[in-house]
């Protein structure tokens, strides 16, 4: 077995890396794939608390690579899908516990026995970022349709691009259909005309994506939800499959068509 | 492992044997600081300035903007990189790093053209040419002109001696004329930068309104003034 390397990275935090590492982790994993993901965000930890599986934790990055135990040891399996594991990150170390040698060792090692590694990214470009680069095959950038967070996918592509690493992909997130339909929110098309790399998933904003967080159930688990579709979608893509982006316009109902009669000003 | 060390015009001369990169690197940091003492002697106001041979060595961004910092905290300037690759000679290049030596410096050769030559015609020969986007957070410094050939993207920086050419979008930081000289132009099929700069004079475009065009900016009197590009 060769896996491949996924890194999830954005520069900016809080666009969305844990989350969808988690979800595309479940997406991959449901398609029958072994699947293993990776917190690499040492010192603040999170995709365990996501993934539901804090409370399994004994051994972690860290102590795999201290050599404080087994790489096997340290793989969570999901309460759901036996075929998605997790490697949590340390909490109570710092991101110089790790080098991008001792990743790309790890990676190298989970290659043979799992077809795909997720690995969550840390905010930043400091040495957790260099750290999760560096064993990476492919690289998903997320990015919210912001300009504070264009501009910090875009350096952070610069850097992947020095690093000659990649291809660099890009996701979307949280889009809101309604803002894109007025024109309030940044075009799809301007971002990857400025970005100038290939995308690969747009994903809508869903607070159920808020809820299933809270609650430790990745929302690409629910068959209904349009965010766990999206997530669904860009696992697909990623092996190989020619996914259509899916219509985020959704068809005017007649409810939609009334209120909007209602309250012209669409408040 | 060899390393060579010869005067010429410009300052001094490296000619660095083959070998893996890590090891040649080593090799030639431990003999700057074992000739520390030789280097410095020159006893000039300014840093002594490097050139560097290296060969057939293939050296990325990372590995040339690391040796350049570490060749600087020795107190030294490297302003050249000779390569026969073409990947380091573009890496060079892209660090605003000369790639030819022997070549008037652009100051010197910004004087002479003035006379020699007849009004409008001058010859490129420090000039950078970088065929690639820059996205944020990359600084492309050089003391004569520079060529970019793709977008300049916003918190990208461009400081030039000279000219600043881009064919594409320039949505940066651009500094024309960086060390005083008035006559600096900036041009680029889409003329947006967040600010423009020429010799000492700063200003901020408006915002767009329509389609852009080619545009070229320059100083006219003592403000910096865009119009439209026209052969």
């Amino acid at each position: 077995m060769t896996g491949k390397v996924v890194t999830i990275t954005s520069g900016k935090g809080g666009v969305g890396k844990t989350t969808a590492t988690a979800n595309l982790g479940v997406a991959l994993a449901a398609n029958g794939l072994k699947v293993v993901c990776v917190d690499s965000d040492i010192g603040l930890r999170n995709l365990d608390v996501v993934m539901g599986l804090e409370n399994r934790i004994v051994y972690d990055l860290v102590d795999v690579v201290e050599g404080r135990c087994r790489l096997r040891q340290a793989m969570i399996r999901d309460k759901r899908l036996p075929e998605l594991y997790l490697i949590p990150a340390a909490q109570t170390r710092d991101k110089t516990a790790v080098t991008s040698d001792d990743m790309v060792r790890l990676c190298d090692e989970l290659r043979t026995m799992c077809d795909w590694i997720l690995i969550d990214s840390p905010a930043g470009i400091e040495r957790g970022f260099q750290n999760a680069l560096a064993p990476a095959d492919i690289i998903l950038v997320m990015i919210n349709p912001e300009v504070s967070s264009v501009r910090d996918a875009d350096r952070i592509i610069g850097l992947i691009e020095a690093a000659e690493k990649g291809p660099a992909k890009l996701v979307i997130n949280r889009i809101k259909p309604d803002m894109v339909k007025h024109g309030d929110m940044l075009a799809t098309e301007d971002i990857l005309e400025l970005l100038a790399i290939d995308l690969i998933g747009i994903i809508p904003e869903d607070n159920n994506v808020i809820i299933s967080t809270n609650r430790g159930v990745p929302v690409a688990l629910e068959e209904k939800d349009l965010a766990g579709q999206a997530f669904r979608n860009i696992a697909r893509r990623l092996q190989g499959e020619e996914v259509p982006f899916m219509s985020l316009e959704s068809p005017d109902g007649f409810f939609d068509r009334l209120s909007r009669f209602i309250r012209p000003g669409g408040a | 492992m060899d390393i060579q060390i010869k005067g010429i015009r410009e300052g001094l001369l490296i000619t660095l044997e083959e070998g893996t990169w890590p090891e040649v690197q080593t090799a030639l940091l431990k003999h700057l600081d074992d000739q520390a003492e030789f280097l410095h002697s020159g006893n000039r106001k300014e840093t002594p300035r490097l050139a560097l041979d290296v060969g057939n060595q293939e050296l990325k961004a990372a590995e040339l903007g690391d040796l350049r910092d570490e060749i600087s905290e020795r107190g030294l300037t490297l302003w050249a990189v000779i390569s026969i690759s073409a990947t380091t000679e573009q890496t060079a290049q892209m660090l605003g790093l000369a790639t030819r030596i022997h070549n008037p410096r652009a100051e010197r050769l910004a004087q002479a053209t003035e006379t020699a030559l007849p009004g409008g015609m001058e010859v490129a020969a420090d000039a950078v040419y970088v065929q690639r986007t820059l996205r944020s957070g990359f600084k492309l410094q050089h003391p004569g002109h520079v060529v970019v050939v793709g977008d300049v993207n916003p918190g990208a920086e461009i400081i030039a001696g000279g000219d600043v050419v881009v064919w594409g979008r320039l949505k940066g930081m651009v500094h024309a004329g960086a060390q005083g000289d008035e006559n600096a132009i900036v041009c680029a099929l889409d003329l947006s930068p967040t600010q423009l700069r020429i010799a000492d004079q700063i200003s901020i475009p408006p915002q767009r309104r329509g389609k852009p065009h080619p545009e070229m900016a320059r100083i006219q009197d003592g403000q910096v003034l865009a119009e439209p590009w026209e052969g």
